[in-house]
C-alpha cells in the first residue's frame, strides 16, 4: 500500500500505481506509467499536460472506456468508494459509469449520437440509472437543459445535435454528465474545442453547477490558464508520469520540477508584451519523447536545463519534499 | 497613406449557398463583409476573432486562394485583387511575394515529397536560384528554421508537429517573400513547442525584414508577436489599434469581452470575465445594424438599426461602435 492509506480520511477516488499500455505493431506504448493520486469529495483536481502525457488515458482507465486490445491496464488499482474499478464486472461498471462517475469529452459533436434527439439521449440516462418511465425521463431531461441555461429547453430537447452550436452541445454534455448527480465529474479538455467567449460561458456554468451539485471535478487540460482558474490542486503529467503535484498556488508560484518551471516560463502572458515590451519567450528545447521509446531514467532529461548524468541512472521516484507537494526530480532540492 | 506595403480596401467575400433544381444562389454567407486595413514594411498585424468571423477567409482572399467578391487589394500600390485574370508570369511575380503558413502542419505538407522536394519545387517553378545555387539555398533555409541539411532527404511523417511547422515556415521562406500570412501558425502545436516557433518567426522577421499577418485566436500569442491588432466579428473589423492600445484601452464592448474571457495562468488573478449571451450569429443571417448588438452588454436603442462605421479615435485607434 502507498502512503495514501495512512491519511485519516479515505479519499473518494484513489488511483494507485496505474500502468496502462497500448500493444501495437510498433511495440508497446506506455501511455500511463506508474500514476498515483487521490481525490477527495467535492474537490477540484486539475491534471495538466501536453498531448501524449497520459492525462486522457488516465481518465479513460478510470472510466474503463479503453478498448482492449490494444489497450491493457498492466498494473495498479483504482479505488472508488472502496470498490476496485479494475476488478468489477462490466455490468457493475455500467451502473457506476454515467451515474456515480461521469465524463465530459473534448469534442461535443462526436460524443453525441447524431441519430437521436438530444432529449432522447438524455432520457436514456434516467431510464437506465434511475428506473424512470420514458415520460418522466423526458421531463427530467428538459429540466436539466434548463439548468445548463439552454434557452427554450422544451423545444431544444426535440432537436438533434447538428442543430446546435459547439457551446450548446457542450452544455448538453454537461447536462447529461450531471443528470444522475454523480460524485465525480471527469472533464477532459471540455473547453478546448470552443471559442474564447463560449469557453468563458462554459467554465462559468461549470463553476456554478459545482456549487449546486457538489460533485468532485477532475479537470484535464493543456491550458494553464483554465487550470489556474478552476483547480485547487494540480497534477502535472509528462510522458506518462506524474512529475509534480501540489496546490494550485504552489504550482504557479513555487514550481519545483524543471518541466513545470519551463512550461510556465514558455507561455506568453496576456498583457505582458504590451506592458513591458516584447521579450524573447523561454523555449523548452527538443520535442516530447515518443512513448514507445522513452529515455532511460528521467523522461524529461533530454530537454531539461538542469540535466545531469545522474538523472539517467534508473527510475526517478516521486518524492514529497513538502506536505502535499510531490515532485519527480532527483535534483529538485538544489535548483 | 501610399507607402503601405499592402492595402486592403472594402474587401468582401460572399459565398453563395446554392439550392434547388437549377442550383441558383439564393442566399449568401457573408464571410468577409467590408474589411479594410494596411500593412507596412516589417510590421506584424495580428488578426483575432472567434471561429466564423472571417479572419482566415480574409487571409485566403489576399492570396487569391479564394476569390474576393469585391474590394481592392493593393500590393506596393498595384491592384492584385484580380490576379487570377492576369497573364501567368505576372501572377507568379505577385504570388512569390505573398506566402502563407497553414495551421495544420500535418495536412498542409505533401506526404509523398521529401523535404528537399517540398523546398525545391517552388524555386524551380519560379525559376529562382538556378543550378547549384538551389541546393545551397535549400540548405541555407533549412538551417535558418532550425533543421539540418541531412533532414532534407526525409518525408514529412518522419518529423514531429513542431518540426513540420518549421518545414511549413521553410516552404514559405524559400521564395524570398515580402509578406507571410500565418493562419493559426502555432495553435496545433503543444504548449512546450509553441515558444520555439514563435521565437523562430520573430527572428526570421528581423533577419529578412518580413511583414506578417498573423491570424490567430490566442490573444496572448498575438499580443506577443504583433505591432498592431485587428479584431474581427462577423466578417468585419470592429476595432483596430496598436497592440498596447488594444490590450490596455480596448474600446469596443466585444474586444473588452474577448480580452476578459482569456483565462489567466495565475491562480491569484481573480479575473471577472464579461460573460456574453448566446453564440456568434450565423454569417448567413447577420443581425441588422451592428452585428454585435444581440450579444452586446452595452447595447442601446439604435444599435439594431444603424450599422456603425469604423471611425478614428486618434493614435491609429479605430473602432466600429456608436458608443465607444
Amino acid at each position: 500500500m502507498t502512503e495514501l492509506s495512512n491519511r485519516t480520511k479515505r479519499p473518494l477516488l484513489e488511483v494507485d500505481h496505474l500502468h496502462t499500455s497500448f500493444h501495437t505493431f510498433d511495440g508497446v506504448v506506455k501511455a500511463v506509467n506508474d500514476v498515483s493520486f487521490a481525490m477527495n469529495t467535492r474537490e477540484t483536481l486539475g491534471i495538466v499536460g501536453e498531448s501524449g502525457s497520459g492525462k486522457s488515458v488516465t481518465a479513460l482507465s478510470i472510466m474503463r472506456l479503453l478498448k482492449s486490445p490494444p489497450a491493457r491496464i498492466e498494473k495498479g488499482r483504482i479505488l472508488f468508494d472502496s470498490i476496485d474499478l479494475l476488478e468489477i464486472s462490466m455490468s457493475r461498471m455500467r451502473d457506476i459509469r454515467g451515474n456515480r462517475i461521469s465524463m465530459i469529452f473534448q469534442e461535443p459533436m462526436t460524443s453525441l449520437n447524431p441519430l437521436f434527439s438530444v432529449g432522447n439521449q438524455m432520457s436514456e440516462m434516467f431510464v437506465r440509472h434511475q428506473g424512470l418511465t420514458r415520460r418522466e425521463a423526458w421531463n427530467r431531461s428538459v429540466e436539466m437543459l434548463e439548468k445548463v441555461q439552454i434557452p427554450s429547453p422544451g423545444k431544444r430537447a426535440r432537436e438533434f445535435p447538428h442543430h446546435m452550436s459547439g457551446g450548446m452541445r457542450q452544455r448538453v454534455m454537461i447536462a447529461m454528465a450531471l443528470a444522475c448527480d454523480p460524485e465525480i465529474l471527469i472533464a477532459d479538455e471540455p473547453t478546448t474545442a470552443l471559442d474564447v467567449t463560449i469557453q468563458a460561458q462554459v467554465v462559468d456554468l461549470m463553476m456554478k453547477l459545482r456549487k449546486d451539485y457538489g460533485a468532485a471535478i477532475l479537470m484535464i487540460t493543456h491550458d494553464l490558464g483554465v487550470i489556474a482558474e478552476i483547480a485547487r490542486r494540480v497534477i502535472v503529467m509528462y510522458a506518462g508520469q506524474v512529475v509534480e503535484e501540489a496546490d494550485v498556488i504552489s504550482i504557479f508560484e513555487e514550481p519545483r520540477h524543471p518541466y513545470t518551471r519551463s512550461l510556465l516560463k514558455s507561455i506568453p502572458k496576456l498583457g505582458d508584451a504590451s506592458t513591458h515590451g516584447r521579450k524573447r519567450l523561454q523555449e523548452i528545447k527538443g520535442i516530447v519523447p515518443s512513448l514507445a521509446d522513452l529515455p532511460a531514467g528521467c523522461h524529461f532529461y533530454p530537454r531539461c536545463p538542469h540535466a545531469d548524468p545522474i538523472c539517467r541512472q534508473g527510475e526517478i521516484a516521486l518524492e514529497e519534499p513538502a506536505v502535499g507537494h510531490r515532485v519527480r526530480c532527483i535534483r529538485h532540492a538544489g535548483l | 497613406m501610399t507607402n503601405a506595403l499592402l492595402e486592403v480596401e472594402d474587401l468582401k467575400v460572399h459565398f453563395p449557398v446554392r439550392k434547388g433544381l437549377f442550383q441558383r444562389a439564393q442566399t449568401f454567407v457573408y464571410a468577409v463583409d467590408g474589411v479594410s486595413f494596411q500593412l507596412n514594411k516589417g510590421e506584424t498585424l495580428g488578426v483575432v476573432g472567434e471561429s466564423g468571423c472571417g479572419k482566415t477567409t480574409t487571409g485566403l482572399a489576399i492570396l487569391n486562394l479564394v476569390r474576393a467578391t469585391s474590394g481592392k487589394i493593393r500590393f506596393k500600390g498595384n491592384d492584385i485583387s484580380e490576379i487570377a485574370g492576369l497573364p501567368v508570369p505576372d501572377q507568379m511575380r505577385i504570388r512569390k511575394e505573398l506566402q502563407i503558413i497553414f495551421q495544420d502542419p500535418y495536412s498542409s505538407l505533401n506526404p509523398r515529397m521529401t523535404l528537399n522536394k517540398i523546398l525545391h519545387d517552388p524555386m524551380k517553378i519560379h525559376g529562382l536560384y538556378p543550378g547549384s545555387e538551389r541546393q545551397d539555398r535549400i540548405e541555407f533555409i533549412l538551417k535558418k528554421v532550425g533543421l539540418t541539411p541531412e533532414q532534407g532527404k526525409k518525408y514529412p511523417h518522419e518529423f514531429s508537429g513542431g518540426q513540420r511547422q518549421r518545414i511549413g515556415i521553410a516552404r514559405a521562406l524559400s521564395l524570398d517573400p515580402q509578406i507571410i500570412i500565418g493562419d493559426e501558425p502555432v495553435s496545433a502545436l503543444d504548449v512546450s513547442i509553441q515558444a520555439q516557433i514563435i521565437n523562430l518567426m520573430v527572428d526570421l522577421q528581423e533577419e529578412f525584414n518580413l511583414s506578417y499577418i498573423i491570424i490567430a485566436h490566442d490573444l496572448a500569442v498575438v499580443e506577443h508577436i504583433s505591432n498592431r491588432i485587428a479584431v474581427m466579428y462577423l466578417g468585419k473589423i470592429i476595432e483596430t489599434a496598436p497592440v498596447a492600445q488594444i490590450y490596455h484601452r480596448p474600446q469596443h464592448p466585444y474586444t473588452r469581452a474577448l480580452l476578459s474571457a482569456v483565462p489567466i495562468a495565475d491562480p491569484r488573478a481573480g479575473r471577472h470575465p464579461i460573460i456574453l449571451k448566446g453564440d456568434v450569429p450565423s454569417p448567413r443571417h447577420p443581425p441588422t445594424g451592428c452585428g454585435f448588438h444581440p450579444r452586446c452588454p452595452e447595447c442601446s436603442i439604435d444599435c439594431d438599426i444603424k450599422p456603425p462605421e469604423l471611425r478614428s479615435l486618434g493614435k491609429e485607434h479605430y473602432v466600429a461602435c456608436h458608443y465607444a
